[in-house]
């Protein structure tokens, strides 16, 4: 099955990615293709699966105290821009 | 104050000349009465021209901060205003490596907050991402609680007052949908000049408790209502300081209207609304800009609007162009959230991983509703009149103060609370804790009052005295302007006779008229 046009175009607007090329869209279609397998799987009846660890996974709390923070120099040496301790980002 | 309540009618649009783009603000002429539905909600009929009525529907999205020292899923300080990026960690930079851990006092907040408003705690809740691009979320996408929140079907009831008279007030409900837990944005400050984003995520990761209200509300003046009473209840479990103007509580209002007996129109969103009062404003525009815009021939968009507080009127919003698709995945470095109460709870567990409902549900403090019957039924005082002391900060507490401190009865204590302090603070835009007048300078007063030692008028001139707040106490003002009253007889008969001979020819025209 063929994917259409407003699909690619919906995808590239979410993922931000250019992929028009023809190998690129044969790729995502072969990629869908593999995907669709699992729908050969019947799950009626089956609740999703949030780990393989199911209930032995407990969730952690954590006390309300500041531990963290404080690392403005740090953080912003990774910016490509920066203006007096903010990030810089495009418009809009 | 509760609002005033709803008792006009939706008026059929007036006619308008040419029908622009939209109405501006000169659409809404100046004296209309903004609100109308009844008190039952909905329409009414519309009158003379034969149009059907329209039935305004308004549901509210409400994001309360929560109050807590650190972030939801990160240690990181919560604080309203510090140095750009000082309050961020490496998981609220996204940078890679980092986990989100769960806060406990968060989700205290968030049970607390469900139970308050009536509402099932789901034992197991799950996180969820919602994907979409923006500077100030790093991570490019949020951790929610789309599939299974917190808390669901609870209600909240708010009061108003139908009629301007403030004598009757009536009760309505609006069933909550849901309170989920979720991260905050961080800040985005836009530099047209130089054509770019500063991005501060200092607000980053701080937790949220999202409150959804069902469509059950009908017009500005209900949905502020509400809004209030939610903030009320917020402020007194102490889960959100709800501080509309620190960005603590934002709402959102969706709005459509149809006519009776006909599906539910085409709904838009309002955002960028920054006060209780600006939400009734904008929440009343939009139904009226809707309803013209029908009756003109037009059609509503499904789209976001911001309210432009300047001119009082909404407006498209601009990058919203098609419906977004937030591909909503569950958190795969979150396990379900699992609560307990006492039956459930498991014997075994280290209790700081535990959190019990019915532990947290015993110690709730008394929900405002409930501070107001008891001042009702320990004072005697009306109920709009607790209405009235609950809505200023601190004002119950100084009432209660001065009827402890006075024997003058609460009755006639609560006129000159009401209409005398709250006035005076009111003019002079002070808080309660501000007040140069304290409870046991009023009680002074009013007991000097009590004791016939002063007029009603003597008391009101001492009381203008005091707020001066030059530290005199109320007697001492009594004698420097002589104010007492006087109680001997005689002395009182001595003034009356020399007053009767001075005015001889005047009594003779009493005594024969």
């Amino acid at each position: 099955q063929k994917v259409s046009v407003e699909v690619l175009d919906h995808l590239e607007h979410l993922a931000l990615v250019d992929f028009r090329d023809s190998e690129g869209v044969e790729r995502l279609q072969k990629a869908i293709q593999f995907a669709n397998q699992l729908h050969e799987v019947n799950t009626d009846g089956v609740e999703p699966m949030d780990s393989v660890l199911e209930d032995r996974w407990c969730l952690y709390l954590r006390e309300d105290d500041v531990t963290e923070g404080n690392c403005t120099k740090e953080l912003l040496e990774n910016a490509r821009e920066k203006a007096e301790e903010y990030f810089v980002a495009p418009p809009g | 104050v509760a609002a005033r309540g709803c008792g006009a009618v939706w008026r059929r649009a007036r006619q308008r000349g040419a029908v622009g783009p939209g109405p501006g603000p000169s659409a809404f002429p100046r004296g209309h009465r903004a609100v109308a539905c009844n008190a039952r909600g909905g329409a009414l009929s519309a009158g003379k021209s034969g149009v059907a009525p329209w039935i305004p529907v308004v549901g509210l999205e409400i994001h309360a901060q929560i109050s807590s020292n650190s972030k939801l899923f990160s240690g990181s300080q919560v604080q309203f205003a510090a140095p750009p990026n000082s309050l961020v960690s490496f998981f609220d930079a996204s940078l890679p490596g980092t986990l989100p851990v769960l806060n406990r006092r968060c989700v205290e907040a968030a049970v607390m907050t469900g139970l308050a408003l009536n509402c099932s705690i789901n034992k197991k809740s799950l996180f969820d991402r919602k994907h979409y691009f923006y500077a100030d979320l790093p991570a490019g996408y949020q951790i929610t609680q789309q599939r299974v929140p917190i808390a669901v079907n609870g209600s909240l009831s708010y009061s108003l007052c139908i009629d301007n008279k403030m004598n009757q007030m009536v009760t309505k409900t609006v069933r909550i949908k849901q309170i989920q837990l979720e991260q905050d944005s961080g800040k985005s400050l836009h530099d047209d000049t130089r054509s770019q984003t500063l991005v501060d995520l200092n607000r980053a990761g701080v937790g949220l408790m999202e409150v959804v209200m069902e469509p059950d509300m009908c017009c500005g003046e209900e949905a502020a209502a509400a809004v209030r009473e939610l903030q009320l209840i917020l402020q007194t479990l102490g889960s959100s300081q709800a501080v509309m103007a620190e960005g603590q509580l934002r709402v959102d209002a969706n709005v459509s209207v149809h006519h009776p007996g006909e599906p539910y129109g085409v709904r838009t969103e309002v955002k960028n609304i920054n006060s209780i009062r600006f939400l009734a404003k904008a929440v009343d525009y939009e139904i009226q800009r809707q309803i013209e815009e029908l009756e003109n021939g037009g059609t509503i968009l499904n789209e976001t609007r911001a309210f432009d507080s300047k001119l009082g009127c909404t407006v498209p919003m601009r990058d919203k162009e098609g419906k977004q698709d937030y591909r909503f995945m569950p958190e795969p470095n979150l396990p379900p959230l699992i609560l307990y109460d006492a039956k459930s709870l498991p014997a075994n567990m280290n209790h700081q991983q535990v959190i019990n409902i019915d532990w947290i549900h015993e110690r709730l403090p008394d929900l405002p509703s409930v501070k107001r019957e008891k001042l009702v039924e320990q004072y005697g005082i009306l109920p709009e009149h607790s209405f009235t002391l609950l809505n200023e900060d601190g004002l119950a507490e100084f009432f209660e103060s001065v009827v402890k401190q006075t024997q003058m009865k609460p009755k006639k204590v609560i006129g000159w609370i009401l209409n005398d302090l709250l006035s005076y603070l009111k003019q002079h835009s002070l808080t309660v804790k501000e007040s140069p007048v304290s409870s046991f300078l009023l009680a002074d007063l009013l007991n000097l009052l009590e004791k016939k030692e002063i007029s009603s008028t003597a008391a009101k001139q001492v009381l203008a005295e005091l707020w001066k707040g030059e530290g005199k106490t109320p007697l001492e003002i009594v004698k420097e302007q002589k104010l007492e009253l006087l109680q001997d007889q005689k002395e009182l008969e001595e003034i009356c006779q020399a007053v009767i001979d001075g005015q001889e020819n005047e009594v003779i025209m009493t005594v024969l008229g």
